[in-house]
């Protein structure tokens, strides 16, 4: 079946199978910052937008996202930069195989929660699992990126 | 692993009742979560999402939710949650994730009547019907009790009423499924207690007020049994059930 579908901006057609799943158009298509993990929707590391809303591309039918905006981490490189730049100095990276989902949804809680409290976070990101169990640096660096004031652009990008 | 061969997204009900109706093995596909991970071969999949069913309308008596409302819709909902004390919210947020819950729909976990649901124990414990596309209006309770039929649930109604309620869950980790799961209500006279993920799907009964702590205990436990499975013995279950109720208790009281 015929797909239009639009990642970051950009219109992709292409004919696909009925149960072609979003990871896979994604992939096919050079979004490799979408990951497959567990596949059974509990990882959280092929998260992606549809129309700014985190959800699990590896759950999703292409076919329904058709008439969708999907943004993956390509689209949003200079706000994953800034709070790359907090991971980094966290240490919070570490092997770097669930940081893109992580990103993808920390940076849409930041866009439905203003100011969310340690419990908030905790249950925002219950979703997101880190097979290095990174976790105490991951919310060490979410911490900092929210408080962010005084940190340059410069500092960041540099 | 989950084939399709065909994706249809039908442009009314009527169309979607004939192609369901035409082969046994079509399905509605409401978020897909649970689905997704069974191997089966659907001829063809039905999909609602063009029909206008994924809001939360409020009207003078009810609220009435489409059935491809997502789970997280529910949940940040807010004077659906300010009628009934965040019932709703506190049996949707541990569910998976955040994203996992922007995909599964509310008409799929209720339609499915799982055991383990946690939404379809909380939405007992309120005066709840479901719209069916064939069958009509029926309550909640009764359609828990029907066999899988060959329908579309089209819409949730919960009515206004003076709820006190709470919800409780016992899980081995956080974002796993339920152990077991408990919600309560109370009016002036009764308290409606429902116990799912006993592992079966969950059941309610109505006490009268004027019973012990002890006594209520007892029936509850007469008449919604415990079962074993993977995740829990049915020792371990009774004991939970009879901790959750008087922390239920205790909860309402407090209020």
């Amino acid at each position: 079946m015929k797909v239009k579908i639009k990642v970051n901006g950009q219109l992709i057609i292409d004919d696909v199978k009925d149960d072609m799943l979003l990871l896979d158009f994604l992939r096919k298509h050079g979004f490799y910052s979408v990951k497959r993990g567990c596949e059974t929707s509990n990882c959280g590391l092929c998260t992606v937008w549809m129309d700014e809303k985190p959800i699990l591309s590896c759950s999703m039918l292409v076919l329904r996202a058709e008439g969708h905006q999907i943004t993956t981490l390509e689209g949003i490189q200079n706000e994953a930069e800034e709070f790359a730049y907090f991971m980094a100095h966290e240490g919070a990276e570490q092997c770097g195989f669930c940081s893109p989902g992580l990103i993808m949804n920390v940076l849409a809680m930041t866009k439905e929660l203003k100011n969310p409290t340690t419990d908030e976070i905790n249950r925002y990101l219950a979703g997101n699992l880190c097979r290095c169990t990174g976790y105490m640096g991951q919310l060490r660096a979410i911490k900092k990126y929210l408080n962010r004031n005084g940190v340059t652009d410069d500092e960041i990008h540099q | 692993m989950l084939k399709i061969q065909k994706y249809t997204r039908v442009k009314n009900l009527d169309e979607a009742y004939t192609i369901l109706n035409k082969n046994r093995n079509n399905m509605i596909i409401g978020g897909m979560m649970w689905l997704k991970m069974s191997h089966r071969l659907i001829p063809e999949a039905i999909d609602l999402s063009d029909l206008n069913l994924n809001s939360i309308e409020e009207k003078e008596n009810e609220f009435q939710i489409g059935c491809m409302c997502t789970l997280r819709q529910l949940e940040v909902h807010q004077s659906l949650n300010q009628l009934c004390q965040n019932m709703i919210r506190d049996a949707l947020c541990d569910i998976v994730g955040v994203q996992f819950r922007n995909m599964a729909t509310i008409g799929g976990s209720l339609f499915s009547r799982f055991g383990f649901s946690d939404i379809l124990t909380a939405l007992l414990a309120l005066d709840c019907d479901v719209i069916l596309y064939h069958q009509g209006r029926i309550s909640l309770e009764e359609f828990t009790r029907l066999p899988y039929e060959k329908d579309i649930l089209t819409h949730i109604c919960i009515k206004k009423k003076n709820y006190r309620g709470v919800f409780l869950c016992v899980r081995k980790s956080a974002t796993d499924l339920s152990v077991l799961n408990m919600a309560m209500t109370k009016n002036n006279q009764y308290y409606r207690i429902v116990i799912g993920a006993r592992p079966q799907k969950a059941k309610c009964m109505t006490v009268s007020q004027n019973l012990s702590h002890n006594e209520i205990i007892e029936r509850v436990k007469l008449n919604m049994p415990c079962q074993s499975n993977m995740r829990s013995s049915q020792e371990y279950r009774e004991k939970l059930e009879e901790a959750l109720l008087l922390k239920a208790f205790k909860k309402l009281e407090d209020e």
